[in-house]
């Protein structure tokens, strides 16, 4: 069960609710509001007030969502240039930029994706094709939903014991790749799995008739028409993983930074934290900087959540 | 003009922009220079000290842009405990070194050295739309925060004073500061009541303190001064009357028993590189103005000398 | 098969042939047996981190209640670990964290329950159209963001109209929080609701019902289960938030039932000890896995018991 942030659209992928059914909504006639003659003006009252209470909810999420985004543009616009892109975090707000934390970023989803692909989409692969049909596989899968729901934090703490200590990595990007690979590892898997599901066992067919093996049905057939689905997930997947600041800001801690990383063994700082750092700061110049910080982060997901829905409409296949 | 091309000119145009930054090096300043100087340098300790050191750090990478520094802030005593095992090069600390983390820096072979930067006058701090506090004596600091305190009320502090709750703000046990202040207090080092709030981060102190009329908390006075419209700062009074915290009264000894000395430690293994060497040199140099500019008290020069003394002798070492 | 090998003359073209396609059967079954050992050990890895979690939790918490009884840490009530005398109680941490999931919890049930039923029975499509993914875009906003709206916007917004004394507060983290997990309630709520088959409220118009009638006593009973595990779910995704409530609700262990104070959740409580830089092997260091066992047990089970109703109750039309 993904519980966390949802990148956009996939809380429906993996609900468990939606999983066991396939009804399409209601498409129905609208009912006459109100003109049977045996509609008390009460209940013709009540019903037009909770249609409007109902409305007030879905308003005010909608109006929450616009206070912050009017919030973070106000504050961070005016301190959102060049040279806020380019440059290192300094005491003083004027000269603050979040270049180590881009670039950490850039290095701690690129690693991220270099396990988390591999490792994701084989087990995905290894679930829908080859797996049988055993209590033992059950269990597994149970147990891949069960780790979708783990709080972030946790896998920090694994993170920080495993490879931070015991496995003395120290607080270096690769800690921090392996970390966020954990994290977004379930929900890799499961949009793949999804995505597998999706190719028509028709094309699995032809494969066998035609004489080959279960492996070459899965290369030459099957992750071919999934491949999209599976990008566009993944993605999905790495944004969530550049949103997310708590396991990070576990093994990276709050640190001053003047570089960028050039190695994987070097410390490192992403978006989030930097964003947290400068939120803490109460000199007034800093939330300017912080919103700033957030503009950014934003536009780095909304880049990445509409490369993923592009690739998702351009490739979706009818079958 | 469909939405997904919008959405993969937009989506593209990003990335690209990122991409194209890295292959670009930022206008580092106007001592731009061709240092050849490499390295890392890892600082972590005292969040008290970190202001200076972090001055310190900005202002060397613009004339040594090559040379990584990361400085940390997990408390004097979480610094102490990776300076004690080799892990960081420099520890800040705002308060002396225990003997008990000599000990162990010496089952593990380090060997460092002690450097003065600067002077603090540890700050008693409240609310701005406090009005009846305006000096507070040693004796009533230590009955607020002695452990097992059961002063609740301002009124319980002294008679004339309100009602009304009052709500601590001080650092963790990790800080320097919280070991400084336990010790000139209540005279006994650590000894403090524990329902108050206790965090790391000055901000969060700051922050709180700002926010809440019936605040009192204390920390480092560069603190203080980066956000004095937030705070209000209270003077001390150990029997000679009330004294704010001020350079003349902090240079002069008057400011006392809250008047400390922060350091660095060096670990003189890491000395044998030139960085690390050039790095202290920096800080020494720069300390007077960075000191002031981040709010603290600069130590009259011939200590920044004594300073450098320290230094030299150290790097002579290993090559004799 | 028959060997066709006539010792000391060439093999004829057919015998090549029939071994090239033996040899090459041969490596196309090697090469299956490669990838799915591959494969295998691929799907290992999401065991391993299961055992990962559990194994750590559970030793270093051992080794913590070797020197802190289980007793004082279940319902000791005040949690000072970093203090002499030091004191284990982790209660403080377990109320803060269920006083800022309660309030969260509040607002996302109102505000999601409403606005699913709007949306799976009042709303024409191509409002649904425009508003969903609206509401998906608010469950992806990262949780740092939240916390410096609820710092910078509805902090000063409460206070300015509720007597708060601190700047630090849960009320602010928990509304914050509870407008960020309002979209996972509402649209779960909404799949349970759509799943409710036609007929039944076909049947409850022809009765004259009118659609507040048919929503809620019709369509909503019937997805109860799925409601209700939606709710469950959202509760355990608040209970594990970090951000929101490291940046907003405070850092003071604090057993109370009042919004208006400071409190510290455990997740909050980690995130203090672990940028502390405490080393392994103190006490204090593990009480990062003890606080985290607790709250890896409190979530799971949550998550348990959010998926097994929906297996029980859900009625299968």
């Amino acid at each position: 069960m993904e519980h966390h942030q949802a990148p956009l659209g996939s809380a429906r992928v993996t609900s468990p609710i939606a999983a066991s059914v396939t009804r399409p909504r209601y498409s129905g006639p609208t009912p006459p509001s109100g003109s049977a003659a045996t509609r008390s003006p009460w209940r013709r009252w009540r019903d037009r007030f909770f249609f409007l209470l109902f409305f007030a909810s879905v308003a005010i999420g909608i109006l929450g969502l616009a206070a912050l985004v009017i919030d973070v543009l106000t504050d961070g616009l005016g301190a959102l240039d060049f040279s806020f892109i380019n440059s290192y975090p300094s005491r003083h707000p004027g000269e603050s930029g979040i270049r180590a934390a881009l670039f950490g970023t850039i290095w701690i989803t690129l690693g991220t994706a270099a396990f988390a692909i591999p490792i994701g989409v084989a087990t995905a692969i290894y679930l829908e094709e080859f797996a049988p049909d055993h209590w033992a596989t059950r269990l597994v899968q149970l147990n891949i939903a069960n780790l979708a729901g783990v709080p972030s934090i946790i896998y920090g703490i694994l993170g920080l014991a495993l490879f931070v200590q015991a496995l003395s990595l120290d607080r270096s990007v690769l800690a921090g790749s392996l970390t966020m690979t954990l994290l977004i590892l379930p929900i890799v898997i499961i949009v793949s799995q999804e995505a597998i599901k999706a190719v028509p066992n028709e094309f699995r067919d032809a494969a066998f008739a035609l004489g080959a093996n279960r492996w070459q049905v899965v290369k030459m057939v099957v992750l071919p028409q999934a491949i999209p689905g599976i990008m566009s997930g993944i993605i999905l997947a790495l944004s969530r993983a550049v949103g997310e600041a708590a396991p990070m800001l576990m093994i990276s801690s709050l640190v001053f930074l003047t570089f960028i990383p050039t190695s994987p063994g070097d410390r490192f700082t992403v978006l989030p934290v930097q964003i947290f750092n400068w939120v803490s700061l109460p000199q007034p110049g800093f939330q300017a900087v912080a919103s700033a910080g957030i503009i950014v982060l934003l536009a780095v997901l909304l880049s990445m959540n509409s490369v993923a829905i592009w690739i998702r409409n351009r490739y979706q296949k009818r079958y | 003009m469909p939405t997904r091309y919008v959405a993969l000119a937009l989506g593209i145009t990003l990335i690209a922009g990122i991409v194209a930054l890295g292959l670009n090096e930022p206008d580092t300043s106007i001592l731009a220079t061709d240092s050849p100087l490499t390295g890392t340098i890892e600082i972590d300790g005292s969040s008290t000290v970190f202001p200076i050191s972090q001055a310190v750090a900005e202002e060397f990478r613009k004339v040594h842009p090559a040379v990584q520094v990361a400085v940390g802030v997990s408390g004097t005593g979480g610094g102490f405990k990776r300076f004690v095992v080799g892990e960081t090069h420099i520890s800040n600390a705002s308060r002396a070194i225990k003997p008990s983390e000599i000990d162990k820096a010496a089952e593990n072979g380090i060997e460092f050295i002690e450097i003065a930067v600067g002077f603090d006058g540890l700050s008693i701090i409240a609310n701005p739309s406090n009005g009846f506090l305006e000096c507070v004596t040693t004796q009533e600091l230590r009955a607020i925060w002695e452990p097992g305190s059961d002063l609740h009320r301002w009124s319980d502090v002294r008679p004339e004073f309100p009602d009304g709750k009052f709500r601590l703000y001080g650092p963790d046990t990790d800080s320097g500061t919280f070991d400084y202040f336990t010790e000139a207090i209540m005279e006994h080092e650590d000894a403090s009541r524990s329902d108050y709030t206790a965090s790391a981060d000055d901000n969060v102190l700051i922050r709180g303190v700002g926010g809440d009329k019936n605040a009192l908390g204390y920390f480092g006075f560069a603190f203080y001064s980066s956000a004095p419209h937030l705070l209000k700062l209270i003077a001390v009074d150990s029997g000679s009357g009330c004294i704010y915290p001020s350079a003349e009264t902090i240079n002069n000894g008057t400011y006392s028993p809250l008047a400390r000395p922060m350091f660095i430690y060096v670990n003189t293994a890491a000395l044998e590189r030139v960085e690390v060497v050039e790095f202290v040199n920096f800080y020494l140099d720069n300390a007077t103005q960075l000191v002031t500019e981040v709010g603290y008290v600069p130590l009259p020069v011939e200590l920044y000398d004594e300073g450098r003394t320290e230094l030299n002798g150290a790097i002579g070492e290993p090559t004799s | 098969m028959a060997s066709l090998n006539r010792p000391g003359q060439p093999k004829s073209g057919f015998l090549q042939s029939v071994e090239a396609r033996r040899n090459a059967r041969r490596w196309v079954r090697a090469e299956q047996s490669v990838i799915v050992i591959l494969l295998v050990a691929a799907t290992f890895v999401s065991v391993l981190t299961t055992i990962g979690i559990i194994v750590t939790l559970i030793k270093e918490s051992f080794g913590f209640f070797q020197d802190v009884s289980v007793w004082e840490f279940i319902t000791g009530t005040k949690w000072a670990p970093l203090f002499e005398p030091q004191s284990f109680g982790v209660l403080p941490l377990i109320g803060g964290t269920l006083l800022a999931a309660g309030i969260a919890g509040i607002v996302a049930l109102t505000l999601g329950l409403g606005a699913a039923i709007y949306l799976s029975e009042y709303a024409p499509d191509r409002v649904r159209r425009i508003i969903k993914p609206i509401l998906e875009v608010l469950a992806g906003i990262p949780t740092v963001v939240y916390g410096f709206f609820a710092l910078s916007f509805v902090t000063p917004l409460l206070q300015s109209f509720l007597p708060i004394p601190v700047i630090f507060n849960v009320l602010s983290a928990g509304i914050v929080m509870g407008l960020m997990i309002m979209p996972m309630v509402s649209t779960l709520s909404e799949d349970a609701m759509v799943a409710v088959p036609r007929p039944l409220r076909d049947a409850a118009y022809a009765l004259g019902a009118t659609r507040f009638e048919v929503a809620v006593k019709v369509v909503v009973p019937a997805a109860l289960p799925g409601i209700v595990a939606s709710f469950i779910l959202a509760l355990s995704r608040a209970i594990g938030e970090t951000l929101i409530v490291t940046i907003a609700a405070g850092a003071t262990p604090n057993l109370t039932l009042n919004p208006l104070e400071s409190i510290q959740t455990m997740t909050a409580y980690i995130v203090q000890v672990s940028l502390g830089e405490t080393p392994q092997g103190t006490l204090v260091f593990k009480t990062i896995f003890a606080v985290g066992l607790v709250l890896f047990l409190m979530t799971l089970a949550m998550n348990i018991a959010g998926r097994w109703i929906v297996r029980r109750y859900t009625e299968r039309y």
